[in-house]
């Protein structure tokens, strides 16, 4: 036979226990939580990779990317004809419809779009949610340092591929 | 000292232990009762770790708007704090602090008069209940009222078994005739009592007149600003009076291993503190006790105890 109250004896030892353990509280706003690198809190945007190639756009579930430009030439010295380059007017993410699946991050290949583990742009008026090029720029200071390479992995291909040539020089 | 300046002193000396010593209580819950959960509890008020929560609540509560509802039998609902919390503020007049003339008003029936005031807080959890004009507050007054009524006997019985075991009802004397082996031999007596005193506070887990998941906050529903934290303020200091009697009647008062004379009064605060963080404990670590249970506890268990309890008092002081 159980000894009676035994139970309520072990509920006063756990709570006791607890009390005595450091627990691992951190004050949000005072101490800033240690988010690993691959978090999805914003997209950031290198505005310098994208050639407006509207991947992202048109691969968004839920259409929140929004992407306006213009066609501009460039006279190259020398060159027969005048090139034609695009030139990006508006890049915006709507984060009020963003579900952070990061397809658009996928799919991108120029590797314009990044995940940021920064995630504190609540706002008070959903509109502002609207992040434009500029915003979306300034995320690019939060996305950390890509990982390392695995010492014991293949080496990348453009590491491979310039050995390669160097061997063949 | 001219015997106005001596009054004068008592009495101030009283109103500060009043209004600290359950300020103190309260605090030590929340940090309590935090870290037992594995939380920190208040951080920010007065900066260092929250010693300022209290008073920062109870100037939040003096800014609230005092809301009366226009059913409330008004001049009753406004009276039913100061009800709850005159009580205690009495029976703390009598209590002894340490030896000798350590106590505000040295009584001879002491232990009869605290007895008598404490039981006097069911009168302002009815006012509160009935004057709200609230199905939930009217159910928690009830519930209250039966669990006040039923666990006034074994709290009396076990008092009187202390006070059969001391032969008076002195407070002093009762510590003064306190010996050591007493903690065994009253063990059971201190175990009802401890238990009545909480049902008799409402503290958990008998807090079934309060129960916030089933009655909103029963006899406190319809209360706001400053008298809400005066009734909050009753609890707390229902906690000090209750720890201050089981000290007093069960765990020897002021008597301590040493410099029982010298430290008494620190004796004492230890020791009440002591049981007051046991009190805290148990709200932790225990669920509330449905209604029938709580009447079931007292009647087939607490009851017999403290009868039994007076029988072995009775035998030992007769047979020795």
């Amino acid at each position: 036979m159980e000894l009676p109250g035994k139970g309520l004896l072990k509920g006063l030892g756990v709570t006791l226990k607890t009390m005595t353990r450091k627990n691992g509280v951190q004050q949000y706003p005072d101490v800033q939580p240690d988010l690993p690198a691959r978090s999805r809190g914003v997209i950031a945007l290198m505005e310098a990779n994208c050639t407006v190639c509207m991947l992202c756009a048109r691969e968004c579930p839920d259409w929140c990317i929004y992407i306006d430009s213009h066609k501009e030439t460039v006279e190259v010295p020398g060159a027969a004809r005048a090139r034609q380059k695009n030139v990006l007017d508006r890049f915006d993410i709507d984060f009020s419809l963003c579900m952070y699946c990061g397809i658009c991050i996928e799919v991108c290949p120029f590797d314009a779009l990044y995940w940021a583990p920064e995630f504190a742009y609540a706002e008070g008026d959903i509109r502002n949610l609207l992040h434009d090029r500029g915003r979306l720029g300034e995320h690019m200071a939060h996305v950390p340092a890509p990982d390392a390479h695995d010492p014991m992995g293949e080496p990348s291909k453009e590491e491979s591929t310039a050995a390669k040539k160097g061997g063949a020089r | 000292m001219p015997v106005w300046l001596e009054i004068a002193i008592r009495v101030a000396g009283v109103f500060v232990a009043f209004l600290t010593l359950p300020l103190i209580v309260g605090q030590t819950e929340h940090k309590v009762m935090a870290h037992m959960q594995g939380r920190l509890g208040p951080m920010y008020a007065g900066r260092f770790h929250g010693w300022a929560q209290l008073i920062a609540d109870g100037v939040k509560f003096v800014q609230k708007e005092e809301v009366v509802p226009g059913a409330a039998d008004k001049s009753v609902f406004r009276l039913a704090p100061a009800v709850a919390l005159v009580p205690y503020l009495v029976a703390l007049l009598v209590i002894p602090l340490g030896p000798g003339d350590l106590v505000a008003q040295p009584l001879d029936m002491g232990l009869f008069l605290v007895l008598a005031v404490v039981g006097v807080g069911i009168v302002a959890v009815l006012m509160a209940g009935w004057a709200s004009a609230n199905k939930y507050t009217l159910l928690g007054a009830l519930r209250a009222a039966a669990q006040l009524l039923a666990y006034e006997l074994p709290f009396v019985l076990a008092a009187a078994s202390v006070a059969m075991a001391a032969g008076t009802l002195s407070l002093t004397g009762i510590v003064e005739a306190w010996r050591p082996w007493w903690l065994l031999w009253q063990l059971p007596a201190l175990f009802v009592f401890f238990t009545a005193g909480l049902a008799e506070i409402r503290r958990p887990p008998f807090d079934a007149p309060i129960a916030d998941s089933e009655l909103v906050f029963g006899y406190l529903t319809e209360y706001t600003g400053l008298r809400f934290a005066l009734f909050l303020l009753a609890e707390y200091v229902g906690i000090v009076v209750i720890s201050a009697l089981t000290t007093v009647l069960f765990l020897g008062g002021w008597k301590g291993p040493f410099a029982s004379d010298t430290l008494g009064w620190l004796w004492t605060l230890v020791k009440v503190g002591a049981v007051a963080f046991v009190i805290i404990w148990l709200r932790v670590a225990f669920p509330r006790l449905r209604v029938d249970q709580l009447q079931k506890f007292c009647w087939l268990g607490l009851v017999p105890i403290a009868l039994l309890q007076l029988i072995l008092t009775a035998v030992v002081k007769v047979g020795f």
